[in-house]
């Protein structure tokens, strides 16, 4: 997990060799088969740490299956197989005796449709935590508020804390995933497509955010929106399928440079809209 | 996929070679006007260089509205960026043109100080500059380009040459400063000229590889 960037576009802050450790991630010759189907292939690429990875390919090109594989959400899918290692934190996460539930606590995920809980917004924030046998009722006060506020949604909505998640608008729920999921102090938030139901407004919001995010926590995002990769990450990774329609890493580097000036004719081609 | 998009990237390449010709005609005619002496058309060549002014404008004006509709990517928006830049440069040349026939109705009718003959060849010179460093950027031939940017090297000799040759002459003849003076200036624009192309050949250099070079500096 080494040659990590030099600057993160949102803080232009230098890595420490504590951040390196903490949540350092990466995949190593993984393939990932539904049945006879593969829909990964040959993929090996580090996560820098504390920065935003954006994912982008054409529709069908494995970016959502590659990002499950990061907290072993395919797992939930019976006839899923992965070959190769994922490492995070120095363990292969594929290991037997990785607890799986932990390891989703450390890498957290925010989905394409915003999901709260049909319950209030404070019990929607306050669910991990409660799951992870926390029950003092000040101590999960103040995780609520911390994490609503890292989340840019607390003045939003800290005079309805008993009002159902539903209840508020689409990016105000969104917003309110992301803290669900900070509120289990996450090390990795994996985010697919989390801006896709969102208007341009909320959009940038959730952008916003995640720049702030940043500082903090590992992001991986996988996008369909190429301008907001642009915009939010500093390394981009390019999938495509190759004939046998499995997904393969194309191109992996810094976003200034992909969208500047790509390697891969393939990565210019999409990016400059000519085909996918 | 992306037609329209398509056709307007090749329309703008286009409209870059239009204003190349407009400056190349400047040259030319800027220079035809000092050895001919023809006052008539050197005020055709000041008018002329607001046509190519406004230009410049419109190509700008069409770069900004791609990049503000079309979020040009990767190749694209390192050739609309180069863009942005040669007709900065090729407007500059046209000012040195027009600096040029301003110089000849300065001289109007007064006696020449000597036939002029290395002042048409810098004119040709860098005119062939220009059409091979256009050239270059339509088809992002590196080697092309840089060979257009030893050629500047050619157009500073024959600078130095007009320098010296001049210098003498008014060693000899005070009486030439004045008129002598005016032609070391003339001569000075096309050796800007040439200077611009070179920046321009720089610019296709960054279209084919995405990085910026500074390409052998001139010697002025």
């Amino acid at each position: 997990m080494n040659n990590m960037p030099k600057v993160a576009k949102t803080f232009n802050r230098q890595y420490t060799e504590n951040d390196r450790k903490r949540g350092s991630l990466g995949m190593k010759n993984v393939n990932l088969f539904y049945g006879s189907f593969q829909a990964v292939k040959e993929i090996t690429l580090d996560i820098h740490t504390c920065s935003i990875t954006a994912i982008i390919g054409p529709s069908g090109c494995g970016k959502s299956s590659m990002l499950r594989i990061f907290n072993r959400m395919n797992d939930l899918i019976p006839s899923a197989r992965i070959e190769g290692k994922v490492e995070f934190g120095g363990i292969d996460i594929y290991e037997p005796g990785v607890d799986v539930v932990e390891l989703r606590k450390r890498i957290g995920m925010v989905f394409q449709k915003p999901n709260p809980f049909p319950m209030s917004i404070y019990d929607n924030v306050a669910f991990g935590p409660r799951r992870h046998g926390i029950r003092n009722r000040f101590a999960l006060d103040e995780i609520v508020e911390k994490s609503l506020m890292q989340a840019a949604l607390w003045d939003e909505v800290k005079d309805k804390m008993g009002q159902s998640g539903l209840s508020i608008s689409g990016g105000q729920q969104q917003r309110l995933c992301i803290a669900r999921v900070l509120a289990v102090e996450p090390e990795v938030i994996l985010m697919d497509e989390p801006c896709s139901a969102l208007d341009p407004i909320a959009t940038l919001k959730i952008e916003d955010l995640m720049s702030t995010l940043a500082s903090n926590y590992t992001i991986v995002i996988v996008t369909h929106n190429m301008q907001q990769a642009a915009r939010v990450s500093d390394m981009t990774a390019f999938l495509m399928v190759d004939d046998d329609h499995a997904g393969r890493l194309v191109e992996y580097g810094e976003t200034a440079e992909i969208f500047t000036n790509p390697n891969n004719k393939k990565t210019e081609d999409y990016i400059t809209g000519r085909f996918g | 996929m992306r037609k329209d998009y398509e056709r307007s990237l090749k329309a703008l390449q286009d409209e870059v070679l239009v204003m190349g010709s407009m400056v190349e005609k400047s040259i030319l005619w800027s220079v035809d006007a000092l050895k001919n002496r023809d006052l008539e058309l050197a005020r055709q060549i000041i008018i002329g260089d607001e046509a190519i002014n406004q230009k410049r404008f419109d190509i700008e004006e069409e770069c900004i509205e791609l990049i503000a509709t079309q979020q040009p990517m990767a190749v694209d928006l390192r050739i609309i960026i180069a863009i942005l830049n040669i007709v900065v440069d090729l407007e500059r040349i046209g000012d040195h043109s027009e600096g040029i026939a301003k110089i000849a109705i300065m001289i109007g009718n007064e006696p020449p100080v000597k036939p002029l003959i290395d002042i048409p060849r810098m004119a040709e010179r860098t005119v062939l500059m220009l059409r091979e460093g256009l050239d270059s950027f339509i088809k992002r031939d590196v080697t092309l380009a840089k060979q257009v940017c030893d050629d500047d090297e050619g157009v500073d000799e024959l600078y130095d040459q007009v320098f010296r040759e001049l210098l003498l002459i008014m060693a000899e003849n005070p009486k030439t400063i004045g008129r002598a003076t005016r032609l070391i200036w003339a001569a000075h624009n096309l050796e800007r000229s040439a200077d611009r192309i070179t920046n321009i050949c720089e610019r296709v250099v960054f279209i084919a590889t995405g990085r910026m070079e500074d390409i052998g500096a001139s010697k002025y």
